[in-house]
């Protein structure tokens, strides 16, 4: 197996999932499946070879430090789950 | 001929003379919508009263005698292009009651044109898949045959077009996910050069891959839309100040001096219907005789195209989806005592089993210790495959190959297994990773009468030879008249 069963619910738990128990160990198999078959790359010889990140090659993009017509309040929590006087809500973060 | 069977074209033209009202246009497609859609499942969101009230602002400009080519049209866009006011979710429950407080540049360009938005279609979560299948909502059946995927990730789009629900969409492609399903439902789907669409107001998957592009019943359809939508957008960083021209100026017969490359490797891939390879093989007679001269071409890196963007899209969605963490927008599962257990439960129930598959791929190919093995290596395979692009555009103006290794697969056939799913991509997804724009036109049909797509690619902002050759081959063959029965 390429991938164990701790190695999925370490990753899992990085990326802020918890998978269903049930699910692991099919996830463990399709990963590993998927990660062999990745490992392919590995018989490209890449030395000295720069990476790409973009196809297109560019540079930052910046503007003028103008104000800017933003979202006003209502609209930017509109969609909040839970909010209170203009504020996102979330759950106590410290003791 | 009845109305919602129009294409962009036609329905201008008798828009323009006004023997029909984009209101009677766009009740047609409503009313086709109400009659066909229970099969096919292309629709989330039909936005019906607000596509009657922008038909009756059509038609009040038209009146006036202002129009442009899209004015009163009725378009439809893959649910992951925000519309201010209309849900878009993404394919994902995630995002189920997500109204934006915006539009995406290329909507506002859409109604400024005067077009109207009919509604939002189906499409594989977060545009992780290949079938339309990993929709957090509904199956999308393939209007040639219902038991079948319309492809995807943009089926829902490619499934309206081709029966009639729209008269033209939006999707985006990532991998192929507009020119994969446009060649499985036998329409016209257009890849454009990464940073000729803006991106602002398209919901996230591969940033460095994704691109908004049409999906249309044919190929001067295509350019109408890309005259709309192109164009350099502030509010998209990585779009790029350069000129768009206009594109039905491409569309004229003769391919006289069109060198079309064909690669080699391509028809030795593995799995390839001989359906597809006999339709391709005719199609690139075809555009030899219309004057076109071939040339083999070779793309080395073809094989390993599929590991790398399987590294790199992943990786790229495993940052973009952290932001949906229950708190701005979208679900939160309510009953945590903990702001983490909050995130974790939120997703966990949010995000559908791909999602979660690709998110736990990324992280780990970004994660310390395997990071130079997945994500560096597969950026530096990616150098290579641009550069086999690069050397053999010194050669040819544009290369012909395949869209999809199959004809569109039964529901269901490949849910439970991702590689081979993945592997059904090999064609498409190095135009992603090149960045260069890439169309499926419609070039046959499989003995068993579904509908196979010819792909042509060309050099970064030379959609204009795509819509060149698209379009005397189309005009040659006739293939996109063909429609499915419902």
């Amino acid at each position: 197996m390429k991938i164990s069963r701790e190695e999925v619910i370490h990753v899992a738990d990085l990326s802020r999932l918890d998978v269903d128990t049930k699910l692991i160990d099919k996830f463990a198999e399709q990963l590993g499946t998927i990660l062999e078959y990745v490992d392919t790359l590995k018989s490209v010889d890449t030395k000295g070879v720069t990476p790409t990140s973009h196809a297109i090659s560019m540079t930052n993009a910046f503007r003028e430090d103008d104000e800017q017509q933003s979202f006003n309040r209502d609209s930017a929590l509109a969609n909040a789950p839970d909010k209170e006087d203009g504020n996102f809500i979330v759950p106590k973060v410290v003791g | 001929m009845k109305l919602y069977e129009l294409s962009i074209q036609e329905a201008h033209r008798l828009l323009r003379k006004k023997e029909i009202s984009s209101q009677d246009l766009t009740r047609a497609i409503l009313d086709r919508i109400n009659t066909v859609d229970e099969a096919v499942g292309a629709y989330i969101t039909v936005g019906s009263e607000t596509a009657m009230a922008q038909a009756e602002t059509a038609d009040k400009s038209i009146s006036e005698g202002r129009l442009t080519p899209l004015t009163g049209i009725p378009i439809a866009l893959k649910d992951l292009i925000c519309t201010k006011g209309l849900r878009t979710t993404c394919g994902s429950k995630i995002l189920e009651n997500f109204i934006p407080p915006y539009d995406a540049s290329v909507v506002k360009k859409l109604k400024k044109d005067g077009a109207v938005i009919v509604g939002k279609l189906n499409m594989d979560e977060f545009a992780m898949g290949s079938s339309t299948e990993h929709s957090g909502f509904k199956l999308t059946h393939n209007p040639w045959d219902l038991t079948r995927i319309p492809g995807g990730s943009s089926g829902g789009s490619a499934a309206a077009v081709a029966s009639d629900m729209c008269i033209g969409s939006l999707g985006s492609d990532t991998g192929g996910s507009i020119r994969q399903p446009a060649s499985h439902c036998g329409v016209v789907g257009l890849k454009p050069t990464y940073g000729r669409v803006s991106r602002f107001g398209l919901v996230a998957f591969a940033s460095s891959l994704d691109q908004i592009g049409p999906l249309t019943k044919d190929v001067t359809d295509c350019a109408l839309l890309m005259n709309s939508i192109s164009g350099y957008d502030p509010a998209d960083s990585t779009s790029v100040p350069e000129h768009v021209p206009d594109y039905t100026s491409f569309l004229e017969n003769g391919l006289k001096g069109m060198v079309v490359g064909i690669p080699r490797e391509y028809s030795t891939t593995q799995g390839i219907d001989p359906d597809v390879s006999d339709a391709v093989e005719r199609a690139v007679k075809k555009i030899e005789a219309l004057g076109a001269e071939p040339v083999e071409i070779s793309l080395p890196h073809t094989e390993y195209g599929v590991a790398a963007y399987y590294v790199i899209a992943p990786s790229e969605a495993s940052s973009n989806l952290a932001r949906y963490d229950g708190v701005k927008y979208g679900y939160r599962d309510k009953d945590n005592n903990s702001l983490l257990e909050m995130y974790k439960s939120t997703r966990s129930k949010g995000f559908g089993p791909e999602v979660q598959r690709r998110i736990i791929l990324g992280t780990y190919s970004l994660s310390a210790g395997y990071y130079d093995a997945y994500y560096g290596k597969a950026s530096q395979v990616r150098t290579l495959i641009v550069r086999d692009f690069n050397k053999a555009f010194e050669t040819c103006d544009v290369i012909l190959a395949p869209v999809a290794p199959t004809p569109a697969f039964k529901l269901g056939a490949m849910t439970d297994d991702p590689l081979t799913m993945y592997l059904s991509d090999i064609f498409t997804l190095s135009a992603n990773l090149a960045g260069i724009p890439g169309i499926s036109v419609p070039c046959g049909f499989s003995s068993e009468g579904l509908p196979i797509g010819l792909q042509i690619m060309a050099r970064h902002f030379e959609e204009g030879k795509l819509f060149k050759v698209a379009y005397n081959f189309e005009q040659a063959t006739g293939f996109h008249k063909k429609k499915p029965h419902l």
